[in-house]
């Protein structure tokens, strides 16, 4: 038999095949990059067949294009219509999460596959609406990366391309023909884009870029570009006082110095020096009780909840954001507005009766807010959505006067609050630090869960008080600590705080 | 319009005799269609077949050149009655549609045509919607040739054989004057290669010619007597004649060694994927050429067992490769060997799975399995005794998200949905039912509204059973084009009819968007050939629904919200029907966007508006996440000490739709957003203006920075 049946050899067979699959997100154009590679492999000579799935796959959910191509022989070889595991060639994926399903796939391995990726983020809705930072970590799909490809690409397409003003499918194109994965010269590839005939010149920009990076293979992490770290300004007089403060804060321990540097710069900007000062004296008592034995991190851990505790979210801190210059000028270059275009800007606004109950004086706001009927009153006059044109005087004008009303913020309802419940906060997060210091830094964490503005807002104040409360069913236990900082993470994971109460059944079946 | 338009490759559909055609499969089944004298082509929208219906509609003048008939028809089950043409007179007709939801709809009309039998050929053209990128329930079309006793065609998935299979399929229908189902996979559908064209054939007899000499036979209506004879017929003369046929014209191929001792009986479908796997295991080579007979069925329904039983002979073992369940070809051989008292072993589903996709690594493994029974000597040493060196690559299972698809950038759906989640907030959970169609997305996170689909047009039928009302009122989905296909009888005739106290919303987004935009009833489009503009309110009132409320501005979710309220809270005890009216943004953005770059560069006005996020006043509470969803508006990690989550950001991809506005206004969410409109081409008044105010703001701005301290800059 074995005489009829020559062993050719595994493997042998379709290594004259070159294999190339595109992994992509529904309408980011993955069916223009194939049919680029399509006109390019048959104008070099190949036979070439790709294959797409078209449907509501292509609503913005992952999908796979495919490409086999050979050097035309007459013959006419027989191709397959979808990549297999082990058996690609050329692994495009059009984002970095698409990267990760693709070697998931098993798409990407270590003895053929080279591996072009955009390491920008498309994020996934299961990603997005975790209260928390639900993002996926692009950082282990990267490890994975440099473990499965023989040859490694990884650059932000994206950018590349959006910054010739082309799209992704043009730099990952370039990418492809840097990589050198395919033997045609780069002119080739180039016609294959003028033969289009479609955004041409942007397109051959972009493909540059693609090209370029991947000659420079995978570039590093992105690490963030950071903007100018951001400073405290203002008139002369007033910059004799910050410096004193920030003299001040340089005496804390130096591991909390960071920290400390920025959440006075936070509370200076949201108010004035004096606030700023009463920051640092809130965080000296912290200090006091803190010890170098653990390495400060209950002075680290307060100086950087304290600070957003002390800066809350009220009319007059909008308002006052909202009109700065700066802003106007990010915004303005953000929308790519040119000198001769007009921009116009309108700002949603949907005030409550308790926010502006928080904005009248301590006393009068209390009283509304125990009075329903007034509260009422208040909702009717106010509660409704505004759509304020700042780029007009009159919407301006007005934010521009609350914004400039800090002098008498610390006179409001709402101040009262805030202060009343970051001392109850501080207190109660406190209260364990002489048995249990590492259950104290966790209760000062807590203060995360609380953010958003109305319901969102009184939600995670419910979170908050349920997080603290824990503390009580916790006390003794030599994990109390730990158990605290799931509880906090289980807070964080949907709005209605479901899996915190699951968490609390777990806690209290301890008892 | 299509999404996708094919009028320049179109033109290549006029190739003629030995000329090469170069593109994608349903190209080349059109231009089949005509070198094969169809006289009269339809069909229904729907993946993977969806651009054979575009082709279709961009080829419209061709066909009229040539004397075919192209219709563009309400359903499935109104394209395959469309093939009652061919009962009598002998002009040859196709229709396409996918499979096997489409065939479901239509199976009603194929079953009848099938009793009638037909005089010119009748193709049926299944896009078969089964494995990855499938949006349907994981079935077979197969079973409905079983019977109905039409015959099925599952050609190997390349140009020349789908083409050829298109000539086949008419004489096979001809010669034994049955309809003929020819079916294309998902993939096979949008393969791209060559074939050599012929000339373009114009139809022997048009439809236009039969009207000027009608013909009738009462013999070929489905009424006792006659239906009884049909079946006898189909038993009796259809089907040997078919058998014949196939047989004649070696429709089935044979491919490899005569004899050995093994062999694989496959689906034409799956030659490609068998051919693979040899080929990796080293037993074909890049042309095909295999060591192992292969007997392929370009005719999966009937099976001629003379073919078979020859195939077999000599052989010890053979496999069968039939992709999905149940294994109706398997239990068919498995009889055939069983009577013959023959000794073959037969493997199939013993070394492939029952259900799913036979994808590369399966087939792969399927054969090797296979081999490793019936050759294992043939298997290369590395199968044999693999060696284990290759590396660990880190699993990332629990790394990557799912990405089911979802609704698009400025989706004009997403802002009923949020308004319906807002209304849940207020009002309880409700019972509700989904259609098909896009917004059936909204059965997804982030909104999770709708608990079921039972098909094209029936979410207020899916509802039925609660039509009698309750503490709360059922709400179902209907889309546009569920609508027109079957919606406005079977739902909404069935809601009126039974004094449904329930709710019905209509999304109506001005195209059957989720096919690929084409154009329904109530589009609002002008078409040349096709009758659009009929509202979908009138056709409400014609069957006497009496509470019907349009909205024409979907994005108006404070609206949206209180016409649901109203719909779930009022006395009214009859069928409440809700019209949601705003265009597909897909296609909207497709038809505008050039002309807003035409309009800017002869100097116009135009205002472009878009969405953004202050980082700085944005908590990172993502709550606008969870009611919009939008790919544009995503999160971004500030480099600040002081905060810990990501905040909401919006990219450049945002098209201003207006829903997160809308959203943080009628949610009270928060007043981080703000909308930007860029005018571009402003007057020399509006730019006068704005330099005014821009002065004024600026003093206003440079007095106060002039009294306090600040952080620089603004967190972007």
């Amino acid at each position: 038999m074995n005489a009829l049946l020559s062993d050719r050899g595994a493997d042998t067979q379709t290594a004259a095949i070159v294999k190339i699959a595109v992994m992509a997100v529904g309408g980011q154009g993955g069916g223009v990059l194939t049919s680029w590679i399509e006109s390019l492999a048959r104008t070099q000579g190949y036979v070439c067949q790709a294959t797409s799935v078209a449907g509501v796959a292509q609503r913005t959910g992952s999908t796979i294009y495919y490409i086999e191509m050979t050097p035309e022989t007459g013959a006419q070889p027989v191709f397959a219509l979808a990549p297999s595991g082990g058996d690609v060639d050329v692994l495009i994926a059009s984002e970095m999460m698409e990267v990760g399903r693709a070697i998931l796939r098993g798409f990407v391995t270590p003895d053929r596959t080279t591996l072009i990726g955009s390491t920008h983020r498309a994020l996934a809705v299961s990603e997005k609406t975790m209260p928390g930072n639900g993002m996926a970590d692009a950082a282990e799909v990267r490890a994975a990366a440099e473990v499965a490809a023989q040859n490694l690409i990884l650059a932000d397409m994206d950018r590349l391309a959006s910054d010739q003003g082309s799209v992704i499918s043009s730099s990952l194109f370039g990418a492809l023909a840097g990589s050198g994965a395919l033997p045609f010269a780069r002119a080739a590839y180039e016609e294959a884009i003028r033969a289009s005939g479609k955004g041409v010149e942007a397109s051959l920009k972009a493909f540059a870029a693609g090209y370029d990076a991947a000659q420079r293979g995978a570039e590093p992490m992105a690490s963030k570009q950071s903007e100018a770290a951001q400073v405290i300004i203002g008139p002369a007089a007033q910059m004799r006082a910050w410096s004193a403060l920030e003299a001040r804060a340089a005496q804390v321990p130096e591991t909390v110095q960071p920290m400390a540097l920025a959440g006075l710069a936070k509370t200076v900007d949201f108010q004035d020096c004096a606030y700023g000062a009463l920051y640092l004296d809130r965080l000296d008592q912290i200090i006091a009780r803190d010890s170098a034995a653990n390495d400060w991190r209950l002075s680290q851990t307060a100086a950087k909840y304290i600070a957003n505790a002390m800066c809350y979210d009220d009319i007059i801190r909008v308002a006052d954001l909202k009109t700065r210059a700066p802003r106007m000028q990010r915004i303005r270059s953000e929308m790519g507005t040119r000198d001769e275009n007009v921009m116009q800007l309108t700002e949603y606004f949907h005030p409550r009766a308790e926010e502006v109950a928080g904005m009248l004086p301590a006393k009068m706001g209390a009283r509304m807010q125990r009075n329903p009927r007034s509260m009422a009153r208040l909702e009717r006059w106010f509660g409704k959505g505004r759509r304020l044109r700042t780029d007009t005087l009159p919407a301006f004008a007005m934010l521009h006067v609350l914004g400039g009303l800090k002098s008498y913020r610390l006179k409001t309802y709402r101040h009262a609050l805030e202060v009343a419940h970051l001392e109850e906060w501080l207190s109660q997060a406190l209260a364990p630090l002489e048995s249990d210091y590492a259950l104290s830094v966790e209760l000062l964490k807590n203060r995360r869960v609380i953010k958003g503005y109305s319901d969102t807002h009184t939600r995670g104040l419910g979170k908050f008080d349920r997080l603290m409360g824990a503390a009580q069913l916790l006390q003794g236990r030599e994990d109390a600590a730990e158990w605290m900082h799931r509880l906090r993470e289980a807070a964080l994971q949907d709005p209605e705080g479901k899996a915190l109460d699951g968490a609390l059944e777990t806690v209290k079946s301890f008892a | 319009m299509a999404e996708r338009s094919f009028k320049a490759e179109v033109e290549h559909l006029r190739k003629g005799d030995g000329e090469t055609f170069t593109g994608e499969g349903i190209l080349a089944i059109t231009k089949a269609l005509l070198e094969n004298g169809v006289g009269y082509v339809g069909g229904y929208q729907g993946a993977p077949i969806s651009h054979l219906m575009d082709v279709l509609a961009d080829a419209e003048d061709l066909m009229g050149e040539l004397g075919v008939r192209f219709e563009a028809n309400a359903s499935e089950a109104a394209a395959a009655a469309m093939l009652a043409a061919s009962v009598h007179y002998p002009i040859r007709g196709a229709v396409t549609f996918k499979g096997p939801v489409g065939v479901n709809v239509a199976s009603d009309a194929i079953a009848n045509l099938s009793s009638s039998g037909v005089t010119g050929g009748a193709l049926i053209i299944v896009g078969e919607d089964y494995g990855e990128g499938s949006s349907i329930m994981q079935e077979r079309s197969h079973g409905f040739a079983m019977k109905s006793q039409f015959w099925l065609l599952d050609p190997r998935p390349n140009l020349p054989s789908i083409t050829k299979a298109v000539k086949d399929g008419f004489e096979l229908s001809e010669a034994s004057n049955t309809p003929v189902m020819l079916m294309v996979r998902i993939r096979a559908c949008h393969v791209t290669g060559s074939f050599e064209t012929r000339d373009n054939q114009r139809p022997p007899l048009t439809v236009r010619d039969a009207l000027a000499n009608p013909q009738s036979d009462f013999k070929r209506v489905v009424l006792p007597p006659w239906s009884y004879v049909h079946e006898q017929d189909k038993i009796n003369n259809r089907w040997p004649d078919a058998e014949r046929f196939i047989v004649e014209n070696k429709l089935n191929e044979h491919f490899g060694p005569r004899d050995a001792p093994l062999g694989i009986v496959l689906q034409g479908g799956m030659y490609n994927g068998v051919i693979r796997a040899l080929q990796r295991l080293g037993l074909a080579d890049i042309h095909g050429n295999s060591d192992i007979p292969l007997y392929v069925l370009n005719v999966t329904y009937p099976i001629v067992q003379s073919e078979f039983d020859t195939f077999c002979d000599g052989k010890d073992h053979v496999m069968v490769v039939e992709e999905g369940q149940p294994d109706h070809i398997e239990q068919q051989l498995g009889s055939f060997l069983y009577k013959a008292g023959r000794s073959v072993k037969l493997h199939g589903k013993d070394v492939l799975p029952m259900a799913g996709e036979y994808t590369g690594a399966v087939m792969l493994d399927g054969v090797t399995a296979f081999l490793k029974q019936a050759a294992p000597d043939m298997l290369p040493a590395h199968v044999r005794a693999p060696n284990m060196d290759a590396p660990a690559i880190p699993d990332l299972s629990k790394t990557v998200p799912i990405r089911p698809p979802g609704f698009c950038t400025g989706c004009p759906e997403r802002p009923i949905f949020a308004a319906m989640k807002l209304t849940q907030e207020e009002l309880g959970k409700h019972q509700i039912t989904g259609d098909i169609g896009c917004h059936l997305f909204g059965s997804l996170p982030p909104f999770e509204i709708g608990g079921a689909t039972m098909g094209y047009g029936l979410g207020p039928a899916a509802n039925a059973a609660f039509d009698g009302g309750g503490e709360k009122r059922a709400i179902s989905m209907l889309g546009d084009g569920g609508f027109w296909h079957n919606g406005l009888s079977s739902s909404i005739g069935n809601m009126v009819f039974n004094k449904s106290d329930s709710v019905a919303v209509i999304v109506d987004n001005y195209y059957s968007a989720a096919t690929g935009g084409q154009d329904v009833m109530s589009s609002r489009a002008e078409n040349g050939s096709k009758a659009t503009g009929n509202p979908i309110s009138k056709a409400l009132e014609g069957v006497g629904v009496k509470w019907v409320r349009q909205i024409d501005n979907t994005y108006d979710v404070g609206k949206m919200r209180e016409v649901l309220h109203e719909a779930l809270t009022t006395d009214y005890d009859g069928p409440k029907v809700i019209i949601a009216s705003s265009e597909c943004m897909l296609n909207k953005q497709r038809r505008e966007k050039p002309l807003r770059a035409k309009a800017i560069k002869e100097g116009r006005r135009v205002d472009v508006p878009r969405f953004g996020v202050d980082a700085d006043v944005c908590t990172g509470d993502h709550a606008c996440m969870r009611l919009s969803g939008c790919p544009s508006l995503s999160l971004k990690t500030l480099d600040d000490p002081l905060r810990d989550d990501p905040v909401a950001h919006i990219d450049q991809s945002c098209v201003g739709c207006g829903n997160c506005g809308e959203v943080a206004d009628t949610a009270v969410l928060c007043p981080s957003f703000y909308q930007a409109d860029v005018v571009h081409n402003p007057s020399p008044f509006e730019t006068w203006r704005a330099g005014l105010r821009a002065r004024l703001i600026c003093w206003l701005q440079t007095r106060r920075d002039a009294k306090r301290l600040r952080l620089s800059g603004s967190a972007t």
